[in-house]
């Protein structure tokens, strides 16, 4: 026992180190990361943003450098406040609340007390800064608008926030990240790749040299520059004619699906998003509940599509072979149908109707018959509505077109289990929905999908999904951008309805329209609407809606456009669309009456008629 | 036995090899420790790890000295060498010089001298020397409290300095008095006292001493036949109950406040979670640091000269006390193991050799040595790791500082001259 006491509490301490060090460097740690180490300070530095171009390489959005200024409260000496607030330009209770807030953070890490400075700011305060110490200013690069069109296809960038740092690592606070339109559709070939420096720290948070000799720094990649699709003179063009009106033109070049125009109105000057205001003019365009500027119309404003629809129901009916060219009704002004003699009124002036006619003059009797023929092929109408469907969704209706977009709806196109839901006890039938057949009741579209639907027609059965995106320096864009997609509609049958469509220039319901030189085919719309007021359903003046291609051979530009309230499709949106339209194939407009009459035109007493709290007649202006 | 053994000049390698391991890998750690800015020279004595090189090539001199030497000096020696070393410590309270605190160095121009750590083994030579008397007999209460008093004159002058961690090293020898026969109670006693003193500070001096009374009363209830012994039972629970309210009275008017800190914060006695943040901020904050440093060198560890805790200086004194961090994050988990076993085994190597010895005097002074390389061994890596409270003393051949260094290879190259002679001189 004496001899081994020793002997005894040498091996237990061994065995109770070993044990300890088991429990802390096995057991207790995590595998070592150099980017959670605290005794390691990662430093970024930032590459540029690529570029945005237009289809003309025309320069959009370019870097402008931006100057913060920073503040190291600890090391603040006591300074001239009257004077410091004068070069800054801010009041002296502004300057002690970012002053204060800095401090809070932290007294030893430099923090920004006033972003974004512009280059005429820093020009006169660099040469004053050095008086006063633990202030300094550091530079980084913001957005750079060389136009003031297209900010719902631009977007806009802003820091980062929570979420999108939580969903992605790269991104740290303060960085800078796209948040709408190409800025985030194209985000990771924008921003490049941050590169990093690792820099040892020693416990007082000094530097004291390269991590490894810096084997683990990186440099930074520069953001690629992009090339889109938009024709900026043809999307500054549509800016200007809509506004003082809320809607969406959207403009493809039917052979490519490339968007040459993507209209939101109202708009704003993308520049707004940019500097010391920033903030404040993001509060003022997002509070402004009416116009909704900062919501992309032409992609994410759902409604009826009206008349347009009909190319399609005429489209299915000839697929079906439930008519023909050669059907014809007659039409008394109302089309009545089921067991209690229900009527749907129609404007097309009434007469002997065949479908070239019905498209020019948009009868609604002619489609409701064609619509019940296909519903009514066969017994079961569930399954003749999923037929229908399913012809309708093929050209892009009722689900997301898989753009390049970063926003969009899918609309609603209706089939027979959604009815079977609807109607559970009743047997539904073709006269039960009947409101389908002239574009209403449950079909729900958006302009883009209009658009998307046209480009169909004009190609005579297939369209590239539209896309926003032309080039990348030095990579290739997707390639599902490049295979058409066809519709389940014979292309022998396109034709009949292309004839009814220049019909409605020629002859119809925008022979006020035409073009001088440019054979256009066109539809209308109107699309009736509704709001809630008080909880209370309560209809709008309808919506004016246009759908057209241009030329009628070889066709180059396919256009939608939705003018809210506008009354009738000819009216505003068919305007819009004859202008857009010329002013892109012929790269000037003759139309200048029409134009002023576009231009001067304010809706503004239509959007506020449901805000006033006063009762307001509809489809009267 | 080995019989080639029969020259002068035989040591016993495996300890010598174990030692360089020990000595070459420390000094590597303290050149990862304590190199900050530009690296210049291995001899730049304006950085720990120069001064460190030269004293290495110091304690090789001080080898061949020893190994010179012949073994039966040492001996005839001890009470000389003894006596000067309680001189050079009471020199201290006139000449010393104080560094964090303790008044335990000697300055000669830039070089600085701690007395206390070649007064190890002075005092194990004079301890040893002392048992193998043959007039003493150390079972005899007399020899054993003169023997106490060789021991406990120095470490008592060490205490005074301020240097309690390594006043404690000398209790080690209470191994050396062990072994040598003292009776068995002692150990008991010491047992005892150990579990009783941690008990009164973590659950106070009134619930031990009335658990004790309790134990005893069951012991009373059950055991009819010991009634005889009633009144030595009621002088152990006297003794108990003064025992325990002596360490709590110890703990608070003795001890100063860190101490008492750092006691508190090892025994968990502060629940309130703010005063323990604040706490492990201050007094713990080394802890932390160096248990930090070792977690993140996981298995393998960072490497050479790639602690990034280590390099940023994120333990306060890693390269002397906390030496054994820089291990821990640079050579992992692997890398520490090795140290352990290393010193495991240069102990155990020389309680082995040291039982082996015929001659009293060389078997003590091996004991001795082995019982302060544990006393070190335990208390510093132990402290390190947190699992006992911060007591300040160097790790053997692995801390930065001359005087240590030569100490402890004092200690050990006695020793390994006293076993190469064994069998040709006695």
């Amino acid at each position: 026992m004496r001899k081994i006491l020793l002997f005894g509490l040498v091996i237990l301490t061994g065995v109770c180190f070993i044990g300890r060090l088991f429990y802390l460097q096995i057991y207790q740690s995590a595998t070592y990361d150099l980017n959670n180490d605290n005794a390691i300070r990662k430093v970024f530095h930032y590459p540029k943003r690529g570029y945005i171009y237009d289809r003309n390489d025309s320069l959009l959005v370019a870097n402008q450098p931006s100057y913060d200024v920073m503040v190291v409260p600890r090391e603040v000496e006591p300074l001239d406040t009257i004077m410091f607030c004068n070069l800054l330009k801010i009041e002296k209770h502004d300057f002690l609340k970012y002053y204060n807030r800095a401090k809070r953070y932290s007294p030893r890490l430099p923090s920004v007390l006033l972003p974004q400075l512009s280059k005429e700011d820093y020009a006169f305060l660099s040469e004053k800064l050095r008086k006063f110490k633990g202030f300094y200013i550091q530079k980084r690069s913001v957005r750079d608008y060389q136009t003031s069109i297209g900010a719902n296809v631009l977007g806009y960038i802003a820091e980062a926030n929570s979420k999108d740092i939580n969903k992605d690592a790269y991104y740290k606070l303060g960085d800078l990240i796209g948040k709408q339109g190409v800025e985030i559709s194209y985000e990771h070939i924008l921003r490049g790749i941050k590169g990093v420096k690792y820099i040892q720290k020693d416990i007082y948070n000094r530097d004291i040299g390269a991590y490894k000799e810096g084997a683990f720094d990186t440099l930074p990649v520069p953001g690629k520059d992009l090339k889109i699709t938009i024709e900026s003179e043809l999307q500054a063009y549509g800016e200007l004619l809509m506004q003082n009106k809320i809607g969406g033109i959207v403009a493809i070049e039917p052979s490519s699906g490339e968007i040459l125009s993507l209209v939101s109105a109202p708009s704003y000057n993308p520049n707004l998003l940019v500097g010391r205001q920033r903030s404040r003019n993001y509060t003022k365009l997002y509070l402004d509940s009416i116009h909704r500027p900062l919501i992309d119309k032409g992609l994410v404003r759902m409604h009826e599509p009206g008349s347009p629809f009909k190319l399609l129901v005429a489209l299915t009916a000839l697929q079906e072979k439930v008519i023909s060219t050669e059907t014809s009704i007659f039409c008394n002004e109302q089309y009545v149908y089921g067991r209690n003699k229900r009527t749907m009124q129609c404007h097309c002036g009434g007469g002997y109707r065949n479908l070239d006619s019905a498209i020019s003059y948009s009868c609604n009797s002619y489609f409701a018959m064609a619509f019940r023929n296909t519903i009514d092929k066969f017994d079961n109408s569930s399954k003749s509505m999923d037929n229908w469907s399913n012809h309708i969704k093929s050209f892009g209706l009722g689900a997301f077109l898989g753009n390049d977009l970063s926003v969009g709806k899918k609309g609603n196109i209706p089939d027979g289990s959604y009815y079977d839901k609807w109607y559970p006890e009743f047997k539904w039938g073709a006269t039960t929905i009947i409101s389908n057949s002239i574009g209403q009741g449950e079909i729900l579209v958006t302009p883009i999908q209009l658009a998307n639907m046209t480009a169909a027609i004009a190609n005579k059965g297939f369209y590239f999904t539209p896309h926003i995106i032309k080039s990348i320096k030095d990579e290739d864009i997707d390639p599902n951008f490049n295979i058409p997609k066809q519709t389940t509609i014979d292309p022998k049958y396109y034709q009949p309805v292309i004839e009814g469509m220049h019909n409605v220039y020629n002859e119809g319901t925008a022979s006020f329209l035409k073009v001088p030189g440019v054979e256009i085919c066109g539809k209308t719309g109107t699309a009736e609407n509704f709001t809630k007021i008080d909880g209370i359903r309560q209809q709008l003046t309808d919506h004016s809606i246009f759908v057209a291609f241009a030329p009628k051979e070889n066709p180059k530009i396919v256009i939608a456009v939705l003018v809210e309230n506008g009354r009738y499709g000819a009216r505003w949106a068919g305007r819009i669309a004859s202008l857009m339209i010329e002013k892109y194939i012929k790269g000037e407009v003759s139309l200048k009456k029409m134009e002023k009459l576009v231009i001067e035109k304010s809706l503004e007493n239509e959007y506020l008629k449901p805000y006033s709290g006063l009762p307001f007649k509809i489809n009267d202006q | 036995m080995n019989v080639t053994r029969s020259t002068s000049f035989q040591l016993d390698w495996i300890s010598v090899t174990i030692f360089i391991a020990l000595v070459v890998f420390g000094y590597f750690n303290i050149l990862s420790a304590s190199n900050t800015g530009e690296f210049t020279s291995y001899f730049d004595i304006t950085k720990p790890y120069g001064k460190q090189l030269i004293f290495l090539l110091g304690s090789l001199l001080l080898i061949g000295i020893i190994l010179s030497v012949d073994a039966k000096f040492y001996e005839r020696f001890a009470s000389i060498l003894y006596l000067g070393s309680i001189l050079s410590l009471i020199g201290l309270f006139i000449a010393g010089k104080q560094i964090n605190g303790a008044t335990s160095w000697y300055e000669f121009g830039g070089l600085t001298l701690q007395p206390s750590e070649f007064a190890k083994f002075t005092t194990a030579l004079a301890l040893s020397k002392y048992i193998s008397d043959l007039q003493t007999n150390i079972k005899d209460r007399r020899d054993q409290i003169r023997a106490a008093i060789l021991v406990g004159l120095p470490a008592i002058l060490i205490l005074l300095q301020n240097d309690a961690g390594s006043t404690l090293v000398f209790g080690s020898l209470f191994f050396v008095f062990y072994r040598e026969g003292i009776p068995q109670y002692y150990l008991s006693f010491g047992i005892f006292v150990t579990i009783l003193g941690i008990s009164t500070l973590k659950f106070s001096a009134l619930y031990t001493s009335s658990f004790i009374g309790v134990l005893l009363l069951l012991y009373l209830f059950f055991i009819k036949k010991k009634r005889n012994k009633f009144k030595i039972i009621i002088a152990v629970y006297l003794c108990s109950i003064c025992l325990s309210f002596g360490v709590q009275w110890a703990y608070n008017n003795f001890l100063q406040k860190h101490q008492q800190d750092r006691i508190g914060l090892w025994l968990r006695l502060e629940k309130d979670p703010v005063k323990l943040q604040a706490m492990k901020r201050n007094i713990s904050y080394n802890l932390n640091e160096s248990e930090k440093a070792i977690r993140s060198g996981g298995a393998f560890g960072k490497g050479f000269m790639d602690g990034t805790r280590t390099k940023g200086k994120f333990v306060p004194e890693q390269h002397t006390d906390y030496i054994f961090s820089t291990v821990g994050e640079e050579w992992g988990f692997f890398g520490s193991t090795i140290v352990v076993l290393l010193f495991v085994m240069l102990i155990l190597r020389i309680v082995f050799l040291a039982e082996q010895h015929k001659s009293q005097f060389s078997r003590i002074y091996g004991y001795g040595v082995a019982s302060i390389l544990f006393a070190h061994f335990l208390i510093n890596i132990g402290m390190v790791m947190g699992l006992i409270p911060t007591i300040g003393i160097p790790l053997p051949f692995f801390s930065y500082g001359g005087s240590g260094l030569w100490g402890f290879t004092i200690l050990v190259f006695i020793f390994l001259k006293l076993d190469s002679n064994r069998l040709n001189v006695w």
